[in-house]
């Protein structure tokens, strides 16, 4: 059972081609990790899944309904949350009022929201920082935080953009902990990671995209020793000459 | 939190009996503390709360003031009706204007151009409509009673106004504390991060202008009623515009007791200033000195007033953060 489906995507931004002709399914349940080197395309895919951006080719199926020309918001909604690579706290408001704004998408109570809120903060080890300011936050919480504002909407599908990059192995370790909890519980994951201890650690299977189209796939194992993967990466060497 | 409430509370009662021992012309101050908190609390709730910088909320006022006005002379209409009558065409203008604005991306300073050029709008057309007295403006006959809106002396024109405030800022906070509420603060802090999290980032903006303009616009039949006397500058103007900003600026943007605090700091200076620079021959003085004030509160107050006032209340009001 595929709760998203990705058919032809394609995204021009001008002359440049950023996304060309990607198709790929994420299976229920399931942790597919989304690679490739600088520049491939991967957050202008997310944009394109989360209506961020509207694709020009293609079309994106959530649990086999379109989400062509549907809004962030909407989207959301019907149960697609994101992250952000630089992630966006609400700096000025406390930590607790960030995660109840995503609350109130499930909860239209004050009380309902809060109480959520409370829930998935405990979830993510963010109790005791509650009532902080969110702009007080060091990076590795920030991560956090951000994490736990997609999770307060309740979402099937998680889309999550580098939420390990930054972070200490402790971090990292901690941080792959709680993901796979999340996706225990039930929500279908879909990350773009340059962290491969990450991707390693929780990818079913792995989607590798250069240039915006896609070069390879398969499990964690199979990518890596994959001879177009390394030439993406690190161009093709000596032996190649 | 409780004593703070108690404190506003007695606050309050000495504001209710003041009166008793206030002339003429110190009423007149009170009335304008109140009449600009009142109109700085209505801008706060789309600029403060919500992050859209709107320079033209002048607009709103002259609204309020002609429309009212107009009916009352026109068709012999109270201006307590003709007020709901100027908040209703108020609230379907920023509507138009904030459907332009949200709809199509306008952020920033295109927004801020927006709702200038639609104020600048407001006061050229006025200015060219002989039926509201085209640039001289309409002088109100003075027909004293409560169904007219006017009254002798200042008194009534106090507890109005203090009505006017309180409840205005209570029905911000009773705001700010709900779902909605939230949520405008939401989009304030980063629009882009709400919609991902399903909030419905146009909705919410429409919303608040819509309610802000109607805030703003009761106040402007409150003027017409208080000055007798409107013109498309004085009502529609730039001048109004930006003066009706500076109280929630200086006192605290996004904060409830911000444009009040900002009220009683700026506008008895900006009364006694006036006054005292005219009569040493420097008229207009007195707005040097405002933009003296608002400079030094941006350079080194950028929260405002409220928080310093916190800050220093904090161990007697046992409050929190």
């Amino acid at each position: 059972m595929n709760i998203l489906s990705v058919q032809d995507l394609g995204k021009n931004f001008g002359g440049l081609t950023a996304v060309k002709d990607l198709s790929f399914k994420l299976k229920q349940g399931e942790i597919l990790a989304l690679i490739g080197p600088n520049g491939a395309g991967k957050t202008t895919v997310f944009a394109c899944l989360s209506g961020f951006l509207h694709p020009e080719q293609g079309q994106v199926l959530l649990e086999g309904k379109s989400l062509r020309a549907l809004s962030p918001h909407r989207i959301c909604g019907l149960g697609l949350a994101r992250t952000f690579q630089i992630v966006r706290p609400f700096l000025n408001i406390s930590v607790l009022d960030n995660v109840m704004v995503g609350a109130f998408l499930r909860h239209k109570s004050v009380a309902q929201a809060r109480e959520e809120a409370l829930k998935v903060l405990d979830f993510m080890g963010l109790a005791r920082l509650a009532h902080k300011e969110a702009g007080g936050l060091p990076l590795p919480q920030r991560k956090r935080l951000e994490l736990a504002k997609a999770l307060a909407t309740g979402p099937r599908v998680l889309l999550l953009d580098e939420v390990m990059a930054g972070l200490n192995p402790t971090e990292v370790d901690e941080l792959i902990a709680l993901i796979r909890d999340i996706n225990q519980r039930g929500v279908s994951i879909l990350l773009i990671e340059h962290v491969m201890r990450g991707v390693m650690a929780l990818a079913q299977r792995v989607l590798v995209i250069n240039y915006g189209q896609l070069i390879a796939q398969g499990t964690p194992a199979e990518v890596v020793g994959n001879q177009e993967v390394i030439a993406a990466y690190l161009g093709r060497g000596l032996g190649h000459a | 939190m409780k004593r703070l409430y108690l404190l506003l509370g007695l606050l309050l009662l000495v504001l209710l009996l003041l009166p008793l021992v206030l002339d003429k012309y110190a009423l007149g101050i009170f009335v304008m503390i109140f009449f600009y908190a009142y109109l700085g609390q209505s801008w706060n709730v789309l600029t403060g709360f919500t992050g859209h910088i709107s320079l033209g909320h002048a607009l709103y006022v002259g609204i309020g003031a002609y429309v009212s006005t107009f009916l009352a002379q026109k068709f012999g209409l109270s201006p307590w009706l003709g007020m709901l009558a100027g908040g209703v065409l108020a609230t379907l203008v920023a509507l138009s204007l904030g459907f332009l604005g949200f709809r199509f991306g306008l952020r920033g300073v295109y927004f801020v151009i927006l709702t200038i050029s639609c104020a600048e709008i407001a006061r050229l057309v006025v200015s060219h409509i002989d039926a509201v007295g085209s640039f001289s403006g309409i002088f109100l006959d003075f027909k004293p009673g409560l169904a007219n809106f006017q009254f002798r002396g200042n008194l009534p024109y106090y507890y109005i106004s203090l009505g006017f405030m309180v409840l205005g800022s209570l029905a911000v906070h009773l705001l700010a504390r709900s779902r909605t509420g939230r949520l405008m603060v939401a989009i304030r802090e980063d629009e882009q991060a709400a919609l991902a999290l399903g909030v419905n980032t146009f909705k919410y903006s429409m919303t608040t202008i819509g309610i802000s303009a109607f805030m703003t616009s009761l106040a402007g039949t409150f003027y017409a009623n208080y000055v007798y006397y409107l013109s498309p500058n004085s009502m529609f103007g730039m001048g109004l515009s930006i003066d009706l900003i500076l109280r929630p600026i200086i006192g605290g943007l996004g904060t409830v007791l911000g444009p009040i605090i900002g009220s009683f700091v700026l506008t008895p200076l900006s009364e006694v200033s006036r006054a005292y620079f005219a009569k040493g021959g420097l008229e207009g003085m007195h707005l040097v000195l405002y933009g003296v004030l608002a400079i030094l509160v941006v350079l080194f107050m950028r929260q405002g007033i409220l928080v310093y006032i916190k800050r220093a209340l904090k161990p007697l009001l046992k409050l929190e953060d």
